[in-house]
């Protein structure tokens, strides 16, 4: 079963090394990795796509909360947003095609942001799902390149995965 | 002060004493300042030796165990060492210097990626980059070496950080918000076990290497209650070997009594253990009767690993038996240990006599003649079953040797380590002559150090226990495993270094040769020729269960089913 896990961590050199490493290690089947900082200095937020079942997925967390740098670890399975961005360059040999991309573009609530004689790039957020059947409806038209970051979640309403910064002397 | 000068004080404020390692050109700062502290160094002649000794040192005291090395080749001479380390969870700090700053990433000379190579063998690592971290760095890797389940901590310096001046302050404040130990049993949890143990008609204690600091109250809880006890082979000592509850050693070449109980027991309380498959044999059917296993660990990722867990309790083991003991009654087992009785008495561990000297008999000669105190390495093979078999030790901290990894090799380094964390104490190294010579350079740090070890080598010609698989599973092809033919003679080698060497070659020798050992005022290495056949049993074929049982060699064969 596909899960989508937040961890929280400091941002240390290397820190990406050790989550990827552990699941490489391990065996685990890691689907895809997106990074980014938090609005707390020294702390960044990694959302994992993982597949597996219950016990594995018990594994991976509890491996992944064994690493120093790991301050915490969520399984999505609560309601949550999730969202991924993809960026698709896609050829336009003509005046119709433009029109019918355009069309795809309207209907996904995408975003042009980059314009050639015979190409665009268009910008789409949503979860995977959505990405997918954007790319399958586009595919007819010749897609030259597509980068997607990997899907990332929020957990719905009050539940935060923040952590209180406190230092104790040892 | 210079970076390397601040390390020392940072070690020396951890309470540092020793320090085992070798010397070499990106580390060449450290040893300078080394010079001038009280912080005692043990040079030993390669890398491996060094960080084996750092563990034993660790494992027989219950400090942090410190190894320090050079960049690239020093540096990956102690991957084994760390990986063995992890696997046995043992407090060690490792410190080894790096190339410049400035050179790092760019294939200078004897530049390797440490941090990277480490990563998977170490519970944590770090690359020092500002000098004034030093103190900070030092203080968060012995307090995560040693708190929670523990583990080796590498700490790389790049030479010129080590050169440079220090300007920052030892009053640290870690910087760990992601590492909190749970040390605390559930008290819900607890409750539920002891109920579960009170409703048990065949229950078991099992434990682990994570319990030899456990063994006061391991004592306190097995009497209390009257549970039979089992010890994994990292376990042996923290239970003592000479009790009426003690069944011996589950797994491969567990004790029939053992593995027997835990396959018809119904409750079983595993304490500060892993349920590594040599224990365990096929997990599909480990302990098919026990309806609840209770599983104490330290780190969470333990429990549930491998078995399923009803009872998970993670914490640690003394303060969960303490906890224990609060609620702890005598139980009503006159049933099940009349069963367990006389599965011991029917099948003690034994070796069928053969007219040439034989391992077992040398180890329980042994074993007789120092009544059982002594401090025994081992190194990995059939030797080292053998010890675990008729050496059963009676005190913690006292039975060193490399379960997890299995990593031939350990046994010198191991008795060098335990000799110096505890020179008052009679240290034996039942070696193989096989394992021996992975590491028997060290003999000269024995020689530096007067460091009066040991040194049993039980030698059969062979990679004994991969000749012994041979023999059993591959249709007796003996492939590669005979060393009779080149091996030298250890008694002059070690004359060779200066140790008193002794070479027992016939049975009627045996008391002579352990008697010369045993009265020897130094180092000894003493080299027993020992039936070359030899096969240790009972054994639980890799992947078998506790059915699958052969407690003699298929042509003396007698299988006992559980």
């Amino acid at each position: 079963m596909r899960h989508i896990i937040s961890v929280l961590v400091q941002d240390h050199p290397r820190v990406l090394n050790r989550i990827t490493g552990l699941f490489a290690r391990r065996g685990f089947n890691l689907e895809s990795l997106a990074v980014g900082t938090t609005h707390v200095p020294g702390l960044s937020r990694i959302s994992l796509v993982v597949s597996g079942d219950d016990r594995t997925l018990e594994q991976v967390e509890k491996q992944l909360n064994r690493l120093i740098e790991v301050l915490k670890v969520t399984d999505h399975a609560e309601p949550h947003v999730e969202r991924e961005l993809c960026l698709v360059k896609v050829h336009v040999a003509g005046v119709e095609e433009r029109l019918a991309v355009k069309d795809i573009q309207e209907a996904f609530r995408a975003r042009v942001v980059d314009v050639a004689q015979r190409s665009l790039i268009l910008e789409l957020t949503g979860d995977s799902g959505k990405i997918d059947s954007f790319l399958e409806a586009l595919r007819p038209y010749g897609i030259l390149e597509v980068m997607r970051t990997g899907a990332v979640a929020m957990s719905r309403g009050e539940r935060t995965l923040k952590v209180r910064e406190k230092r104790e002397a040892v | 002060m210079k970076g390397a000068e601040a390390l020392l004080r940072a070690l020396e404020r951890e309470g540092v004493e020793v320090v085992f390692g070798h010397p070499g050109g990106a580390i060449m700062p450290v040893y300078d300042a080394l010079y001038d502290s009280r912080i005692r160094h043990i040079l030993v002649r390669h890398e491996q030796g060094g960080v084996h000794a750092a563990t034993a040192y660790a494992r027989a005291s219950g400090r942090v165990g410190v190894v320090m090395a050079t960049s690239g080749p020093g540096a990956l001479n102690l991957v084994t060492g760390l990986a063995d380390a992890l696997m046995d969870s043992t407090p060690l700090v490792a410190i080894t210097g790096n190339v410049p700053r400035a050179l790092i990433g760019t294939d200078a000379f004897q530049e390797a990626d440490v941090t990277g190579v480490t990563m998977p063998i170490t519970k944590h690592n770090y690359l020092v980059q500002d000098v004034n971290d030093l103190p900070r760095v030092v203080r968060e890797a012995f307090h995560i070496a040693a708190t929670g389940r523990p583990g080796p901590v590498l700490i790389d310096i790049p030479k010129d950080v080590q050169l440079a001046e220090f300007t920052g302050s030892f009053e640290v404040v870690p910087d760990l918000p992601g590492y909190k130990p749970t040390t605390k049993g559930h008290p819900k949890q607890i409750e539920r076990a002891l109920d579960a143990l009170e409703k048990a008609e065949r229950p078991v204690l099992m434990v682990g290497g994570g319990a030899q600091h456990a063994h006061g109250e391991l004592l306190a809880f097995a009497e209390r209650t009257g549970l039979p006890v089992i010890t994994t082979l990292m376990g042996l000592g923290a239970f003592p070997g000479n009790h009426p509850l003690w069944l011996g050693m589950p797994g491969m070449h567990g004790t029939v009594a053992a593995n027997r109980a835990l396959h018809h027991a119904d409750v079983i309380l595993a304490v500060g253990l892993r349920f590594d498959d040599r224990v365990t044999g096929k997990v599909a059917r480990f302990a098919p009767h026990a309806h609840t296993i209770i599983h104490v660990d330290i780190d969470p990722a333990e429990i549930g690993k491998l078995v399923r867990t009803h009872v998970p309790i993670v914490g640690d083991s003394r303060l969960v038996l303490r906890e224990m003991l609060k609620g702890a009654k005598p139980l009503r087992l006159a049933a099940w240990w009349r069963e367990l009785e006389e599965w011991r008495t029917r099948h003690p561990l034994r070796w069928r006599p053969k007219p040439h000297l034989q391992s077992q008999e040398v180890i329980r000669a042994f074993h007789e003649a120092t009544g059982g105190r002594a401090i025994v390495t081992t190194g990995v093979g059939q030797h080292q079953m053998f010890a675990a078999q008729f050496f059963p030790v009676t005190r913690p901290r006292s039975f060193l040797t490399s379960g997890g990894l299995g990593t031939m090799g350990v046994g010198l380094p191991f008795a060098i380590g335990a000799k110096v964390a505890r020179p008052e104490e009679l240290v034996i190294d039942f070696d193989g002559d096989g394992s021996f010579q992975m590491t028997l350079q060290e003999l000269a740090t024995l020689v530096k150090y007067r460091l009066d070890v040991k040194v049993v080598i039980l030698n059969n010609g062979y990679l004994g226990m991969v000749r012994q698989w041979q023999d059993l599973f591959h249709a007796r092809r003996y492939s590669e495993v005979y060393l009779a033919d080149s091996n030298p003679d250890f008694a002059k080698l070690a004359e060779a270094y200066g140790v008193q060497g002794v070479k027992v070659e016939r049975k009627e020798d045996l008391m002579r040769g352990v008697e010369a050992v045993l009265a020897a005022s130094g180092p000894v290495v003493a080299e027993f020729k020992v039936y070359q056949e030899e096969g240790v049993f009972p054994m639980i074929p890799a992947g078998g269960a506790a059915e699958d049982m052969i407690i003699e060699h298929p042509a003396e064969r007698e299988e006992v089913g559980a």
